[in-house]
């Protein structure tokens, strides 16, 4: 693979860094006028989702990581793996790891489509939409009448995730939810 | 459609940077300052070794020739001091291979200012009204609070070292730990610049201005040397000023010895070979300039992109800026 300087460093850059693929979210140059140059560089390791930061000579270089974003499908589970299939046309699935999984197992739906992280041809990631519509499949009976405000409720969605919801919110409904927070939108 | 070619800095801050820009013509036309334009181009570029000049091929009346882009405006300047101009200022365009960045831009507006017969004192004084009269009467109150401080004081009391006795394999070993990287093949002022940066610099300025001076002699560029009174040790006739982490302005006791300037000039493009850079070509008409008598005096180099971007409280300087760098 190519080599990046930290001058082309930038946002979304994918590099190597002590032996795990990283994505740079920000790189600062750090300068004294008439001193040596040094880079401040946030990285977020794909692996485990952490955020570094280190510090590089301005000139030095990071291998380039065989990192690639695709949109998939989810197909199903067998319990052992996860499926994915590719949405370009060429039905090629991917079988996934609990661990590349992460969180994102509670907001599976099947036929949506999923940001998927490659390294070296192996997914290490998946990303829900921003926003998902599921169905409600256990809550407390709805409160008539209590369409403005009020308190919440937890809801289980049919992709096991647990949300709070309005207390006007029945069994059967499907909703859309805000994956990145985890928060009851509206009514779908 | 992208919006590429919209500016990086708002129509409103364009007419703040104007305004600001008049405040700075006035307060030097107060003080009977006169306003210079020189060239951008010269026939000599900064020899600095952590300074990349870009150059250009223009066709001139002895040819096809090589000019070099400034890195500021510090040359031409002192020629027209060494020619009797008197208290000069220029708000000059200035470029800076690879510098781009929150605080960097590739070109960027230097204000840079000499007084014949004015010691570093007096000068830092100016530098001081100056900042404080961009800033405006809300802001401008606080850098009333002027701090002096010492650049080994300052390493003592963050660091608990003093930089210039503190053994190069300690320096190192510190440099490499604060920054969480290999310092080994790194030198002196390398472990300091990076000490500088990280450790110290953050914490300069959050209470008013901050003005660091006695910076070590290899650290004094076109200044000039004066014993420290601690220990007699060599530093350099430097101040740096310093308002909200954001280092602001770089002033000298000018350099006026040509044969001293032009043995710092040698020993850059050596360091600079030894570092595998391109020499660049020293501007002999400054030594020229300087050979035939330039006065005593003090100047200052002040980053204006980054005063005005404090001035109007904004996280970077392309926000005061047309057009930064990456959509230029």
């Amino acid at each position: 693979m190519a080599n990046y300087s930290t001058n082309e460093f930038k946002g979304g850059l994918k590099v190597m860094l002590d032996g795990d693929p990283c994505s740079i979210v920000e790189n600062e140059l750090v300068k004294p006028g008439k001193g040596q140059a040094f880079n401040r560089v946030k990285l977020r390791n794909l692996m485990t989702g952490r955020v570094w930061e280190r510090t590089f000579k301005s000139g030095d270089s990071l291998e380039a990581a065989d990192v690639l974003e695709l949109e998939m499908e989810y197909l199903y589970t067998d319990g052992d793996m996860w499926y994915f299939m590719k949405t370009d046309g060429s039905f090629e699935q991917y079988a996934v790891e609990k661990k590349a999984l992460g969180d994102t197992e509670k907001w599976l739906k099947e036929q949506v489509p999923y940001t998927v992280t490659l390294w070296n041809d192996n997914v290490i990631n998946v990303t829900p939409p921003n926003f998902i519509e599921l169905e409600v499949t256990e809550t407390d009976p709805g409160l008539k009448g209590d369409t403005a405000q009020g308190g919440s409720k937890p809801a289980t969605l049919s992709s096991g995730a647990v949300v709070r919801v309005p207390l006007f919110i029945n069994e059967g409904e499907v909703l859309k939810v805000d994956t990145r927070s985890g928060e009851y939108v509206s009514r779908a | 459609m992208t919006d590429d070619w919209r500016p990086t800095a708002t129509i409103e801050t364009l007419h703040e940077r104007a305004r600001l820009l008049a405040e700075v013509r006035a307060f030097f036309a107060r003080r009977g300052v006169l306003e210079v334009e020189t060239p951008v181009l010269g026939h000599g570029g900064s020899t600095e070794v952590h300074l990349a000049s870009l150059s250009a091929q223009a066709t001139t009346p002895a040819g096809r020739e090589r000019l070099w882009l400034q890195t500021s405006p510090e040359f031409h300047m002192k020629r027209l001091l060494a020619a009797g101009s008197g208290p000069i200022f220029q708000l000059a365009r200035s470029f800076r291979d690879g510098e781009v960045g929150r605080r960097h831009n590739l070109e960027f507006t230097m204000l840079e200012w000499y007084r014949p017969g004015l010691g570093l004192e007096a000068l830092i004084e100016e530098t001081a009204a100056l900042v404080s009269s961009v800033l405006g009467p809300e802001l401008g109150d606080k850098p009333g609070s002027l701090r002096q401080r010492r650049y080994r004081e300052l390493f003592r009391e963050h660091l608990a070292i003093d930089p210039f006795s503190v053994p190069l394999a300690e320096l190192r070993r510190l440099a490499g730990e604060v920054g969480d990287l290999d310092m080994a093949d790194s030198d002196r002022d390398g472990c300091l610049d990076l000490l500088m940066s990280l450790a110290i610099e953050p914490h300069l300025g959050r209470d008013g201005l901050d003005v660091v001076v006695d910076y070590p002699a290899s650290q004094a560029a076109l200044a000039r040397h004066h014993r420290d009174l601690e220990d007699g040790a060599w530093v350099a006739s430097r101040f740096e000023l310093y308002l909200e982490g954001l280092e602001l302005a770089n002033g000298y006791d000018e350099l006026i010895d040509a044969e001293e300037q032009a043995a710092r000039f040698a020993a850059d493009n050596a360091a600079r070979r030894a570092a595998g850079l391109s020499e660049v070509d020293v501007d002999t008409r400054l030594l020229a300039a300087l050979a035939n008598g330039m006065p005593e005096g003090s100047g200052v180099a002040l980053g204006l992109d980054r005063l005005i971007q404090l001035a109007l409280g904004k996280s970077s300087v392309a926000e005061v800026m047309a057009f930064a760098t990456p959509r230029c």
